[in-house]
């Protein structure tokens, strides 16, 4: 076997391992940290699909973010599902959701792309206000305890929660690392590339493109549902734009088109907001500085960075 | 389908596995597991404050800290709670239930605060109360909000220094229907917050005799209103309003252009207005309009030596503004539920001989036992009436008079105007 092949899932192993280790020598804070920054980062991880390796960057994932959250938390709150039925109606709505709207935007291109993301995603923030009676809209809905025991396992626990949280980022990076080396995955870099050269060797652009569409919204989707189901709250504020906003935040910061990249963006960006927060209340404008400078002096990202540098291996 | 309230833990704990990698290694990175022991008797009692410093309740969150240190340096100045005095740890949360959640797992675990304190917005309650629960963090809440008294949160989660919007508009039922009119169109903004509203209020009119005539939802994202007026009726005698958010200000000055001198009666909840200014321009058309109040934002006629010595206290002037300045209007008919609640933490640790979070589920249980509040220094809002079960706080409630640019008081409402069913048992779930 090459050099090359086993250190991407060294890497991949090796930081699923050093999390689950983390958890048991972490102080409390920093271990319940942790599974939310996993839960985003599965979100982010279906983003940087559509954007990091098909290029296509859109500003309304948090549609499909929305669509898996309340497709699990609706279906739990006013029809008694249980998690496992709750999570795969979450997951279907994400999907379907995709679906659809990647066969519309995907006739467009570019900026126009964006806003049509972006339109899409705002029709359904809005739907989920609409929809008040079912959604409680802006105020949201908390999902009991006694709703959230998935095949015996309470996810309301500490410790249940961070490896389930764990066990949904490891499936989603190997899926993702997969992928991304598969010829679907080096078609879609293809198309992010050089679209036209793409098209001309013959590849069915288009059929990709929604293809990486819908893997992406049901990633972002999966995200969606484990937030409420592992956090027990879903409401409305997941599915304004400041949501769709974040994960190409994460993305940009971590690395796009890298496999660890959206969680170490997501790692970074929790972070930075945490620790900058104890000291003044302007943190959005460290935030935006942070990203400014990262911008400026490294524009792959913190992952992207590396592998352009320092270890050219890095998925 | 999986039976509901079995509350299974790990085969393996945190604990654990640090007992096997090494006890005395781990106990120095992680002063959360094992710094609980024992409060010291001279330690102070931490709460953590989770402040909307930020976002769309930024106004309210100015003021919400303000009263908060007013009333803790009140306290700490009379012996502060069992001797020891209250520190006060705040973190913003954005006004954003993410963050909230986020503020509390922070205040649980690594600020090792006592308890938590101070939310306004329901959302963020909504996002944040599962975490406190399971951290079994008692979490105060100073939000209006129906969420407690439904029974959609826990035991953890309490709100016994304000009303909830539920009991607030069924007690402005009988003086609109007495007073002002029967036939009522409402405009609220078409979200949880106008929904409740909607529903608790054309209920509560109903039971007056009076009819709501229209119910006009008005998108969040609409900047301007004027193709929404028409929709009232002519039958209409009272226009009830509840719109919140930046965009109010045009909403009544386009309603002053639509209907002119000839407007029905006009009754609104302050909420819209909080931290404005009344004198605002473009808001004259309000002169001679009536609106809820959670307390009185100018001083009366008739205030109460409580009022003065609050007022005094926070800083607020006898319009409403801050002593420093006059432009930074208050959220006055709301933060006084920040001190009153600071007041009922201090009773409840007191009565429960609180010592430290292994005594949080006695300070709940005495929270839990109070009932009558009387107006007070520690109640200068008005009397109270907890009720345990539900963990909500029935009050008396405040319509007042736009005249001259000021706020007169008109009617204070009994407090039994606001009482309604129970709907949930809080003390019958387990710790």
């Amino acid at each position: 076997m090459k050099r090359e092949d086993w250190r991407p899932w060294a890497l991949h192993g090796g930081l699923v391992a050093t999390l689950a280790l983390l958890y048991f020598v972490l102080p409390p804070y920093h271990a319940g940290v942790l599974p939310r920054v996993m839960v985003l980062s599965v979100y982010a991880m279906g983003y940087n699909i559509l954007f990091g390796y098909t290029g296509l960057l859109s500003l309304g994932h948090a549609m499909f973010f929305s669509a898996g959250m309340y497709g699990l938390g609706l279906t739990i709150q006013h029809l008694d599902f249980t998690p496992a039925p709750a999570f795969l109606v979450g997951l279907i709505a994400a999907t379907l959701l995709a679906a659809i709207v990647g066969a519309l935007a995907l006739r467009t291109v570019g900026v126009a792309f964006m806003i049509v993301t972006l339109m899409f995603a705002q029709s359904g923030f809005l739907a989920a206000l609409y929809f008040g009676e079912y959604t409680r809209g802006d105020e949201g809905f908390a999902i009991q305890q006694a709703d959230r025991v998935l095949w015996g396992v309470d996810l309301s626990n500490e410790t249940n929660r961070f490896f389930a949280a764990l066990i949904l980022f490891a499936i989603t990076l190997f899926t993702i690392a997969f992928v991304v080396r598969s010829a679907f995955g080096r078609a879609l870099v293809a198309i992010r590339e050089n679209e036209a050269r793409a098209e001309m060797l013959g590849y069915n652009v288009t059929r990709l493109k929604l293809q990486a569409m819908i893997l992406s919204g049901l990633i972002a989707g999966a995200g969606g549902a484990a937030y409420a189901l592992l956090f027990g709250y879903a409401g409305a504020t997941f599915a304004s734009v400041q949501y769709s906003i974040l994960p190409l935040l994460w993305v940009l910061l971590g690395g796009a088109g890298t496999t660890i990249g959206p969680f170490v963006g997501a790692l970074f960006m929790f972070y930075l907001i945490d620790f900058s927060s104890e000291f003044t209340d302007a943190y959005l404008l460290v935030a935006g500085l942070a990203l400014v400078l990262l911008t400026l002096f490294a524009r792959a990202g913190i992952v992207g960075e590396l592998r352009r540098r320092v270890w050219g291996w890095l998925p | 389908m999986m039976p509901k309230g079995k509350n299974n833990s790990s085969m393996f704990t945190r604990r654990g596995a640090l007992s096997v990698l090494g006890a005395g290694a781990a106990a120095t990175t992680a002063p959360g597991v094992f710094g609980y022991a024992q409060a010291q008797s001279s330690e102070p009692i931490k709460i953590g404050f989770q402040v909307h410093r930020t976002g769309i309740g930024a106004a309210y969150g100015r003021w919400y800290d303000r009263t908060t240190t007013a009333a803790v340096a009140k306290i700490n100045d009379a012996g502060g709670i069992n001797g020891r005095p209250i520190e006060i740890v705040a973190e913003d949360d954005g006004t954003d239930p993410k963050r909230g959640a986020e503020v509390i797992e922070k205040f649980a675990t690594r600020h090792n605060c006592d308890i938590a304190f101070g939310t306004l917005f329901s959302h963020v309650v909504y996002g944040s109360s599962p975490r406190a629960g399971e951290l079994k963090l008692p979490y105060f809440v100073v939000s209006e909000g129906h969420h407690v008294a439904s029974g959609a949160l826990n035991r953890y989660t309490l709100q016994p220094g304000i009303t909830d919007v539920k009991s607030q508009v069924q007690a402005m039922a009988p003086y609109v229907a007495d007073n002002l009119g029967k036939k009522v169109t409402m405009i609220f903004p078409d979200f949880a917050f106008g929904h409740d509203h909607r529903d608790f209020f054309s209920a509560a009119i109903e039971a007056q005799g009076g009819e709501v005539v229209a119910k006009i939802a008005i998108p969040p994202t609409e900047t301007s209103f004027t193709k929404y007026f028409p929709k009232i009726p002519a039958s209409t005698e009272v226009v009830y309003h509840v719109m919140v958010g930046p965009a109010v200000l045009t909403f009544v000055k386009e309603m002053g252009e639509f209907f002119g001198p000839s407007a029905p009666q006009i009754f609104g909840f302050i909420d819209s207005l909080e931290a404005v200014d009344i004198t605002s321009p473009g808001l004259q058309f309000l002169e001679g309009s009536y609106f809820w109040e959670g307390f009185p934002r100018y001083a009366q006629p008739n205030q109460t030596e409580f009022d003065k010595a609050y007022r005094t206290a926070v800083g607020v002037d006898d319009n409403g503004a801050s002593v420093s300045d006059s432009a930074d209007v208050s959220t006055y008919a709301h933060m006084f539920g920040c001190w009153e609640t600071l007041y009922i933490i201090k009773a409840g640790m007191e009565a429960s001989g609180y010592q430290g979070p292994a005594d949080r589920a006695k300070l709940i249980e005495a929270v839990e036992a109070m009932s009558d509040m009387p107006e007070s220094h520690e109640h200068p809002q008005g009397l109270k009436k907890f009720n345990g079960k539900t963990h909500q706080t029935f009050g008396l409630q405040y319509i007042s008079k736009v005249e001259g640019g000021r706020l007169n008081l008109v009617h204070t409402t009994s407090l039994e105007d606001g009482l309604y069913e129970d709907e949930v048992d809080y003390t019958t779930k387990s710790f």
